[in-house]
């Protein structure tokens, strides 16, 4: 394929990605998490666990072949642990060739929020919105929008003691 | 050789080719100081390989490098012809060494992506300075002879000149190649090409190889035929021809009389021209790489396609396993699919092993690079040390020799420069004057053994804790180690005896890199050292990374491999074996000897698993003098299992001890693989 070509085709792909997000629900938020990031939906799966790791790294899952490791948004936000049912859902996301799974109480749909519909985060210095890029509008709705890179590699001041 | 080429395949080729050219030649270059002469044989092996690195070279547009080969292959081209008496073998192998490693560092250059802009003047004018005092001792006999090879491009079509001055011999060749060679017409280029260093006049059919594809066929069908004239003798034309690469058969008589030559003479329609076409040059030095493995067909392979079809094979493992052992079938009797079931599991087994032999290469090459460590060595440090080499022939998969090659070329130089005692000592205590060290591999299990072995001084134990005890590496009393656990010291980061640091060795980062290193492939390293007598390293790494034979067992919902090897023996514990010492660590008492016991649900916080001894089994495992038993619910079975890493992800956030990877097992499900030997250093 011509290069300049694939990069169009490519540039095309971003755009049609762009602004839209899959939302999902924890308790009652809504959350959304850019769609560029996300690999593919599946139900709950049984479970590897794995010593020695952080409570809300669940463990790990067989992906056709493929290990990954899951891990669940509620207690990575440190909200009470929920039995998983068939309403479960884990996002495998994929964010610079990190793949994980994550632990969701269901998937929602998947909505444009257009970028004036986004504003940032109030400024709270008690850190509770660390893992929120911004908020975006729907209607009369809200959704909390995750900051995927910061989810995955900001480490809690809870492990880093625990190392 | 790195991804980022594969947009360049002719790039990546000339790398390839140029780096094995090079270790052809540095072998070559060895063995023949080793026997203090240059042998007709090796003079023209170098030259060859100049010849081909110099064309390669300029084709590439790397003129540094082509320059200094061209220099070094006109050395030999004088070697060659002239055979002068009394060479200085060692100043010529210095010689040719400066330019072997000048081109290396050019070569790294390229493979970095980064311009070859070295300076190559300065050894061409010592290269200058070498040949001139030769040629002015042996005058050439054939001046002409010589201008002749300067010009290439024009030498044998100066025919008509020479044609009186001696008998001519005609030849005719029929070649056939090997099916699916591909791009006979190239091939057949390649051999007019090379014949015409000797031949006088050329004629080949089909006549248009390099315009015409459609030739190829033609080739196929009828084979290659070439007329050659020339004043060689019958059998030197027929050597040549037989070898040519991926020859089938080849048909080669000598022509009575010129009638047959001559009349594509008269035709005048195929008369050897130039040709500047470059791309035949690549394809020549093709062939004479591989001239050796005239009836072997070898293709490379990229590593990364390998390990993806070494994942697959895996992952057939795995799903031949959950149809097998699927739940469904299990109780139920069915002869035929039990029949089916196991000329499957042969056949899967057979693709496994055939899988695994393809990553195999040998160690040899990697042994082979020490030669020149140890030469260079001996020169500079003013040793005389021998190397040995044991069972080079011995293979591991091509991952880990990636791996040992650093660690075990420090091993050599350690040994050199501070296990062998200089000459004159040696000479002293009544050892032969010429240090020894031995690099063997040998083949045990799913191991293999590389020893690094020396007849040095040894280890000197005062030196080692004095040390220690200096950057307060010492963990426990001095009367309470052994030997070994002060061997072991010299393990430790941040540990050098050598006080003057040298060019080879001494920054006191050698050991504790070496270990680190041979650990990333899962191998382990121990030392033994006899003062006055020697020292011997051992580093013992697995067979293969990718495939293991391993005993699944169940703790609690969790379940676990361990490596069959690892495993001594498992039992059902009694109550009246056990012993609890007053910390309140468990053993157990096993013909006499008394083990400690790992419960793995403690270890790794299993719910549910069963805590009472007598319930569950015991499975004993050893590493090296270390036994000791793991506690677990039950044994599932062994099984072969493919290792695979645990998700960066996972590894980032912490490093589990004890955990090496896990797999998959038949159902689907993933077990973790124990890493006893850590396992044991965890507690």
């Amino acid at each position: 394929m011509d290069k300049a070509e694939g990069k169009e085709l490519l540039e095309q792909e971003e755009n049609t990605q762009k602004g839209r997000f899959l939302t999902f629900a924890l308790n009652e938020e809504s959350y959304g998490i850019e769609i560029r990031y996300v690999t593919e939906i599946i139900g709950i799966q049984p479970i590897t666990e794995i010593p020695e790791l952080p409570e809300y790294i669940r463990g790990i899952i067989n992906l056709r072949g493929k290990i990954i490791p899951v891990m669940d948004i509620r207690l990575r936000f440190k909200k009470e642990f929920r039995e998983y049912n068939d309403r479960t859902c884990i996002i495998v996301i994929d964010i610079e060739d990190t793949c994980i799974g994550l632990i969701v109480d269901s998937v929602s749909e998947v909505i444009s929020i257009p970028e004036r519909e986004i504003v940032d985060p109030p400024d709270m210095s008690k850190g509770g919105s660390r893992y929120i890029k911004g908020i975006g509008k729907v209607g009369s709705e809200v959704k909390l929008l995750l900051d995927c890179d910061k989810l995955l590699n900001e480490k809690d001041v809870h492990d880093l003691a625990n190392i | 050789m790195s991804g980022q080429f594969s947009n360049e395949p002719m790039l990546d080729m000339y790398i390839f080719e140029t780096s094995q050219n090079i270790e052809q030649l540095e072998a070559c270059i060895l063995s023949s100081e080793k026997t203090s002469c240059y042998t007709e044989v090796a003079i023209n092996e170098i030259f060859r390989i100049m010849h081909t690195i110099k064309g390669s070279s300029a084709m590439m547009l790397f003129n540094n490098i082509s320059l200094l080969a061209h220099s070094i292959e006109d050395l030999f081209y004088f070697l060659r012809e002239e055979k002068p008496k009394d060479i200085d073998c060692s100043t010529l192998s210095d010689l040719i060494f400066e330019g072997v490693d000048f081109i290396k560092v050019e070569l790294q250059k390229i493979k970095d992506g980064n311009k070859a802009d070295g300076d190559s003047s300065l050894l061409i004018e010592k290269i200058k300075e070498f040949l001139e005092p030769l040629k002015q001792q042996n005058p050439s006999k054939n001046e002409s002879e010589k201008s002749a090879f300067k010009q290439p491009p024009h030498y044998y079509i100066a025919s008509e000149n020479k044609s009186s001055l001696s008998n001519f011999n005609y030849f005719k060749a029929t070649i056939f190649f090997e099916d699916g060679c591909e791009m006979e017409n190239i091939r057949g280029y390649t051999i007019v090409h090379n014949l015409k260093e000797f031949a006088e006049d050329i004629y080949y059919l089909p006549n248009d190889i390099i315009d015409n594809d459609d030739s190829v066929e033609v080739i196929r069908k009828e084979g290659f035929k070439v007329f050659v004239k020339t004043d060689k003798s019958y059998e030197a034309m027929n050597d040549f021809f037989n070898q040519t690469i991926f020859l089938k058969e080849l048909e080669f008589i000598q022509l009575e009389d010129k009638e047959e030559f001559l009349q594509f003479n008269d035709s005048s329609q195929t008369i050897i021209k130039d040709n500047p076409v470059k791309v035949p040059q690549l394809h020549s030095e093709e062939q004479e790489r591989t001239t050796n493995f005239t009836n072997q067909s070898i293709i490379s392979v990229n590593v990364a396609k390998l390990d993806k079809l070494m994942d697959l094979v895996g992952e057939m493992v795995i799903a031949e396993a959950m149809v097998t052992q699927n739940p469904e079938v299990r109780g139920l009797q069915l002869d035929n699919f039990q029949k089916a079931a196991r000329q499957l599991h042969k056949i899967t087994s057979e693709l496994q092993d055939m899988v695994m032999s393809i990553r195999m290469v040998p160690l040899s090459t990697t042994f082979q690079k020490m030669h020149r460590i140890v030469r260079d060595m001996n020169k500079k440090l003013g040793k005389e040390v021998q190397l040995e080499l044991i069972g080079e022939e011995t293979e591991v998969d091509k991952n880990i020799i990636e791996h040992i090659s650093d660690p075990l070329m420090h091993l050599v130089r350690n040994s050199i420069d501070h296990g062998i005692e200089t000459m004159e000592d040696r000479e002293i205590i009544g050892k032969p004057k010429a240090g020894k060290v031995t690099l063997e591999a040998k083949n045990s299990g799913s191991d293999v053994f590389i020893i690094v072995k020396d007849d040095g001084r040894g280890l000197n134990k005062e030196k080692i804790l004095e040390r220690a005890r200096k950057n307060s590496l010492l963990t426990k009393p001095v009367d309470e180690m052994t030997d070994k656990d002060i061997y072991n010291l010299i393990f430790l980061p941040g540990f050098s005896t050598k006080d003057n640091i040298t060019e080879f060795s001494g920054r006191g980062v050698g050991m504790d890199v070496v270990v680190k290193n041979i650990e990333t492939v899962g191998g382990m390293v121990s030392i033994d050292s006899t003062a006055g007598v020697g020292s011997t390293i051992t580093t013992k790494i697995p067979l293969t990374l990718a495939i293991i034979d391993g005993m699944n067992i169940q703790v609690g919902n969790s379940r676990y491999t361990i490596p069959i090897t690892a495993i001594k023996e498992s039992f059902k514990p009694k109550e009246a074996d056990l012993i609890r010492d007053p910390d309140g660590n468990e053993m157990i008492m096993v013909r006499g000897q008394c083990y400690p016991i790992i419960r793995l649900h403690q270890v790794y916080k299993v719910k549910k698993a069963i805590t009472e001894f007598t319930e569950g089994i015991l499975i004993m495992v050893g590493q090296d003098e270390k036994n000791f038993c793991l506690f677990a619910d039950k044994l599932l079975g062994q099984q072969q299992v493919v290792i695979k890493t645990l998700p960066n992800y996972l590894k980032k956030i912490k490093k589990i001890q004890g955990i090496a990877g896990c797999t998959l097992l038949g159902d689907g499900s993933i077990s973790l693989i124990l890493d006893t030997s850590r396992l044991a250093n965890k507690e």
